[in-house]
């Protein structure tokens, strides 16, 4: 009969569960677990330097590998810390396994040493979660957390783990099994028909995917019914890759900083095939505007999504991957060439691009750029803010889960460590993390991680000495009153990361910044790259916060 | 509010709310879940009562709710809610709840 501390119980299930690596942070309150991971030849603990970065790192394995990945915090700031990184994963159904250590139980609510109430803090923003009582719970709860992070709706589980509870020693019969991640009921056979046949009879149906359809594996179910039935296809943010942007039926990203073609074509459609969305207002513009003449499916998983902003004519609750593979047989092979030609003629009146776009030196030129040299395996994250639009509008992804980018938070600060943890779970593949000056400052700290760990990112900073999208929201929405939205020194991030040990390249008054990138993306092993970017660069077509989708301001087409 | 008028189980029972039963696991942390996704999600809650059943495994949570418009979305989200082990629309028994909510006010 194993005889073991509740520690060791948790790090011998993270063995059996098949964890290999956990990013964290020891403190005074997780040491008991630290003790145990010590003892662990199967796991390898990677360090980070803030407990955000540790929770991004945990999100950049899980976003890139489909699997639960898991982080360690201490009690009190550790848990404050990481908390952002829960939420971020909360609001992209991101599967992680978040344990902390807490307080001894005998001090739990007297305001201790580096209490704070982890469990009350964390309870809006995961998925469930856990205050442990006692060591024997742990077998109960292991694999209950790791059977929700990553069944139907994947999210984040937090374990709180007081430190007495951590060595609290139990004799038990036997391990309990990992649990299997829970399969879906389907819907019954008449829905699907039904929905079949709304898509059948539509003169202007439009697909409208997530990253729903990513966590269901079912990219490739998706692409046959765009192409079986004819249907133009946008993506969200979060659904980049499932179809490859060059592919004749996607229409790339919708919503803000959609190309104009794209939310003229969503004005005209009269079917919406929504799947693995949740109509957010970044997608959708104002709601009651969205798709004013369509009927609405709605596939998703999570019941809760259909219905609760726009009301839908069909719904269907599942998963997705099954959905496509049932819809298949029925969806009648279809050209519409009428419609995909007057959305070819949208596209041909409001081109996206225009060859001063790629002049170089500009946003878009250096994406395609670095792009061509690291080629299509490379896994790419993101920051939050004008990078992040100019890479969701420009980089050519084939592949859903290539990138990797915080949509529902918008958590500036995720991209240098999120490319770190996929770095960590895919080391043969090219990782590039496109940041900016404002965001690579929030978990700047982590480029320790990145040498320590000698893991093979390239941070590509483009660096206009700004906050640029809020900069850009002061020019055009508060009369160009910018305020508190550039920055008066000019760090240099090269000098920072040489002071990391990590190797930096600065294209700034570089005589050929080509062939300096060149050699940057060639180089093994991590290094930092300065682009300097005009801080005038914007980010267009945009729609006005709370305006329709129709309503786009900022390009030579704009009426305003 | 002038307390006498809760004496009065007509007034304040109207045909605008509705009464949910829940069961959920009997933890302590399980009334801060469902008062705190009320709170987050801006549904109105009107009323509450929650006593341990089942030798104190689960417990049963009478919940008294403003059904304006979004009583289909507050089941959907509690239904999500993995200590809630069960929900049921019980307006069938609006009268008793009034009848409690009643004899709770009468109660210095």
């Amino acid at each position: 009969m194993p005889r073991l501390n509740g520690a060791q119980i948790i790090i011998h299930h993270l063995e059996r569960q098949g964890i290999r690596i956990v990013a964290g942070i020891p403190g005074g309150a997780n040491l008991p677990l630290y003790d145990a991971l010590a003892a662990s030849t199967s796991i390898r603990h990677v360090l980070a330097r803030h407990e955000q970065g540790a929770g991004f790192i945990a999100q950049g394995m899980a976003r890139s590998s489909g699997q639960t990945a898991v982080c360690f915090a201490t009690s009190g700031p550790g848990a404050t810390n990481i908390l952002t990184a829960l939420a971020d994963a909360y609001l992209d159904s991101v599967p992680l396994v978040c344990i902390t250590g807490q307080v001894p139980s005998s001090l739990l609510g007297t305001d201790a040493f580096q209490e704070v109430d982890t469990y009350g803090m964390s309870m809006s923003i995961t998925k469930h979660n856990y205050l442990v009582r006692c060591a024997a719970d742990l077998l109960t709860i292991l694999p209950k957390a790791f059977q929700l992070a990553g069944s139907g709706r994947p999210g984040p589980v937090l374990i709180d783990v007081p430190k007495d509870v951590q060595t609290e020693v139990v004799e038990f019969e036997s391990w309990p099994e990992p649990c299997p991640v829970q399969a879906h009921q389907t819907d019954p056979p008449e829905a699907i028909e039904t929905v079949a046949t709304m898509i059948n009879e539509a003169a202007r149906p439009i697909l409208y995917l997530g990253g729903g359809v990513i966590h269901a594996g079912a990219a490739a179910e998706a692409r046959q019914l765009a192409e079986q039935g004819g249907i133009p296809t946008v993506m969200t943010l979060m659904g980049l890759g499932i179809l490859p942007s060059d592919h004749p039926l996607s229409l790339g990203m919708l919503g803000m900083h959609a190309r104009r073609a794209t939310n003229l074509a969503m004005e005209e459609c009269d079917l919406l095939i929504a799947a693995g969305v949740r109509f957010d207002d970044r997608a959708t513009g104002r709601i009651n505007t969205f798709c004013p003449r369509a009927k609405v499916i709605h596939v998703d998983i999570d019941a809760s999504e259909i219905g609760k902003l726009r009301s839908v004519d069909a719904g269907i609750i599942g998963d997705a991957r099954q959905a496509f593979g049932d819809l298949l047989p029925h969806v009648r092979q279809r050209q519409r060439h009428e419609w995909n030609g007057r959305i070819h003629q949208l596209q041909l009146d409001y081109p996206r691009f225009h060859d001063q776009d790629f002049a170089p030196g500009r946003p878009f030129h250096l994406i395609r750029r670095v792009a061509e040299l690291v080629g299509p395996e490379a896994l790419i994250s993101t920051d939050v803010g004008k990078h992040q639009m100019w890479v969701a509008q420009a980089y050519p992804f084939i592949d859903p889960r290539q990138l990797l980018t915080s949509g529902g938070l918008g958590t500036m600060g995720f991209g240098l460590p999120a490319a770190i943890g996929a770095a960590l779970a895919f080391p043969e593949r090219p990782v590039v993390c496109f940041s900016g000056d404002g965001s690579l400052q929030m978990n700047i700290q982590e480029l320790a991680t990145a040498v320590e760990q000698q893991v093979n990112i390239k941070i590509v900073v483009f660096n206009n000495q700004s906050l640029g999208l809020v900069r850009q929201q002061q020019r055009l929405f508060y009369e160009q009153h910018y305020f508190a939205s550039s920055y008066r020194i000019a760090v240099d991030f090269a000098a920072i990361a040489r002071g990391f040990g990590m190797l930096a390249y600065d294209l700034a008054g570089a005589p050929d910044p080509d062939a300096l990138l060149q050699q940057a993306l060639r180089e093994p092993g991590s290094c930092l790259i300065n682009v300097p970017i005009d801080i005038e660069e914007e980010v267009y077509p945009m729609v006005p916060p709370g305006a329709a989708n129709t309503t786009m301001i900022g390009d030579e087409y704009a009426q305003n | 509010m002038h307390r006498t008028d809760l004496h009065k189980p007509q007034e304040t029972t109207t045909v605008n709310t509705a009464i949910l039963r829940l069961t959920v696991n009997n933890h302590p942390g399980v009334m801060l879940q469902i008062c705190g996704l009320f709170a987050r999600r801006i549904f109105n809650l009107e009323g509450i009562f929650c006593t341990a059943i089942d030798q104190g495994e689960t417990s049963c949570i009478w919940l008294k709710v403003d059904e304006t418009d979004k009583l289909e979305q507050v089941i959907k989200q509690l239904v999500k809610l993995e200590d809630v082990l069960a929900v049921e629309l019980r307006n069938d028994v609006r009268e008793r709840i009034s009848e409690m909510e009643a004899m709770m006010a009468r109660i210095d």
